[in-house]
């Protein structure tokens, strides 16, 4: 038996996880309240004295963390023209696990100024222009930047003509310099930039949280949790030489706050007559929905969705429904445990918030008449192809309805336009194994894969 | 701009219009001429020009078009450069660009006053155009 244990620093929950390398099982999971205001130890522990209870006393040989606990990985970005360099910044950042709290364009001005010192970000990201193009821009907010005091660390990953002086204008600053994010039209090169912000989140995020207390327990790597979720996802994708992935795949985990959407697949255009339009997105591709959460971004569902839709899907009256979403944003952490009207409820809720989240995720195709025929225009990711649907969050989880509430990622007649999943085997991860495993896969990658296909439950097929 | 010796080109084949061969011509001959060349390919809107020229600090932007509709496509192109800050860029048009026959100096006066410095009509060869394009940007040779 070869014992490893794996720890998620989460924003509400410790969860701890062990596995047995050697056998290639689970040997337990638990839970504990996060102490980050204390001692993060204290949460950490009572997790453990759980996790104790029901492996045993266990001699660990390694211990691997993640973390989102204290507000996750914030970080503010400001790039030149919003479809091009500053949403190259945004999928940098997202990819890196990180929460984007603020997306500037073009120059910033004096208000964005004080709004991006009450975000207090822990990393700034300041990109704009191509190679050999614009400069003004990324220059101008470089010394709008050095104007506020250096309380965080500025990663510069623009316009490479511009970048030196960027630097020396931010010479107050913790500045570090990437190759730029799009470095020619169309072309993103994002991984140096997620790289740098990985090894700044270790090297100073990880001491001003708190989290430094719980490093002496710790053997390595200390990531930001959706980074692990990531990792994990892209290994269960693609696979490893020795054992075949279970290929492209799109992921949604609904939380209270904020529904995360993984999509693993290249996405571009199939057809010969379609054209696609805007910058190619990663392979790995990762979005954070801040207004869709089951309910502290509960507003955010009914927004996006309707109350009338909601109403109906829950076979409630309107007014009904409404006053159970007001008590819910009230009490949010209130289950429906049996309650028929708040499990009614939260089935809704919790399809509407995977439709919207998985939408916003996936690309467009638009049909457009040319005297060429039909043309189609494609933006954004193609995931009509994709056969894998994971699914994750307490409100998919504690569900008799997990595949139903699922088969709301897939591709709907009513809205033709966007590129979901056609028909796809839905999988849950039922026991929040995901983080671990992307934290596994570092250093055990076989292993981690063989468990995710093993523990993640088949729920449903379709085709 | 400093560091940069070459002009940077914005091109592409406006609106619905899928003519892709003209556009890699044109890629090719510019690129070959010593000319930045950033290519949005075919349907391209008057904002997927204006961002990429922000973004690549292009020197001037060339469009094409070949099926007629132009005129209606490049409309409002100039005012809208002024207002993303790209004042006095050149603008340069070419290809089937009108339908039917017509006089092409009543066509290209109609493009000027469209605030576009040079249009060229069917059958322009690349050559005229790169001369015109190192005209309007004061280049040597």
């Amino acid at each position: 038996m070869k014992p490893i244990l794996l720890i998620d620093f989460g924003s509400t929950y410790t969860k701890v996880t062990a596995v047995d390398v050697e056998a290639e099982v689970i040997l337990g999971t638990a839970q504990s309240f996060t102490t980050i205001q204390t001692d993060i130890n204290d949460g950490l522990n009572g997790a453990l004295k759980l996790l104790e209870a029901k492996t045993g006393h266990l001699q660990y040989e390694k211990c691997y963390a993640c973390s989102s606990a204290a507000g996750g990985l914030r970080m503010v970005t400001s790039g030149l023209v919003p479809e091009l360099t500053s949403e190259a910044a945004k999928l940098a950042s997202l990819g890196a696990g990180a929460k984007v709290v603020g997306l500037y364009s073009f120059q910033l001005t004096e208000d964005d100024l004080q709004n991006i010192q009450a975000l207090k970000p822990d990393i700034f990201l300041l990109v704009g222009g191509t190679d050999g193009g614009n400069t003004e821009c990324i220059l101008h907010n470089a010394r709008m930047l050095a104007t506020l005091p250096p309380k965080f660390p500025i990663i510069i990953a623009g316009n490479r003509t511009a970048a030196r002086e960027c630097a020396r204008i931010l010479k107050d600053h913790p500045v570090h310099v990437c190759p730029n994010v799009m470095p020619k039209f169309g072309v993103l090169n994002i991984e140096p930039t997620q790289q740098k912000i990985r090894q700044i989140f270790l090297d100073r995020i990880v001491q001003a949280k708190g989290l430094s207390k719980a490093t002496a327990l710790l053997d390595d790597i200390l990531m930001p949790t959706p980074s692990a979720v990531l990792q994990a996802m892209e290994l269960l994708s693609k696979g490893t030489e020795e054992e075949s992935g279970i290929g492209d795949l799109v992921a949604v985990d609904v939380g209270g706050a904020t529904t995360d959407v993984y999509s693993m697949a290249d996405g571009m255009p199939q057809g010969m007559n379609t054209v696609y339009k805007g910058i190619p997105e990663p392979f790995a591709k990762r979005t954070v929905e801040g207004d869709i959460g089951m309910r502290y971004s509960i507003r955010g569902i009914v927004e996006a969705a309707g109350i009338r839709r909601i109403a109906s899907m829950a076979g409630l009256s309107e007014d009904r429904a409404e006053e159970l979403v007001t008590y819910l944003s009230q009490n949010t952490d209130r289950v429906p445990d049996g309650d028929s009207e708040l499990t009614a409820l939260d089935y809704a809720l919790a399809s509407c918030a995977v439709e919207t989240a998985v939408a916003r995720h996936a690309g467009t195709m638009e049909e457009t008449y040319t005297l060429m025929g039909l043309t189609y225009v494609q933006s954004g990711k193609n995931l009509t192809h994709v056969k894998q649907i994971i699914v994750t969050g307490g409100s998919l989880i504690h569900t008799e309805n997990t595949e139903k509430i699922a088969r709301h990622a897939q591709y709907s007649p009513a809205q033709p336009a966007s590129l979901r999943p056609k028909a796809a085997d839905v999988w849950v991860d039922r026991t929040y194994i995901l983080a671990a495993m992307g934290l596994l896969s570092a250093h055990y990658p076989n292993v981690a894969l063989r468990i995710m296909k093993k523990e993640l439950e088949k729920h449903g097929y379709s085709e | 701009m400093e560091n940069r010796e070459k002009k940077v080109l914005v091109i592409g084949v406006i609106g619905a219009d899928v003519h892709a061969v003209g556009n890699k011509i044109l890629y090719h001959a510019f690129t070959e001429a010593g000319f930045e060349v950033v290519n949005l390919g075919v349907m391209v809107s008057q904002e997927e020009y204006i961002a990429a020229a922000i973004e690549s600090n292009a020197d001037a932007i060339v469009v094409s078009s070949l099926y007629g509709q132009g005129e209606l496509d490049c409309r409002g192109l100039r005012e809208k450069c002024d207002e993303a800050g790209l004042k006095g860029i050149p603008l340069v048009v070419g290809g089937n660009i009108v339908i039917g026959k017509q006089k092409f100096e009543d066509v290209e006066k109609r493009f000027h006053d469209m605030g576009f410095d040079r249009a060229f009509p069917p059958g322009t060869s690349p050559e005229t155009t790169i001369e015109a394009l190192r005209e309007l940007l004061h280049m040597e040779g």
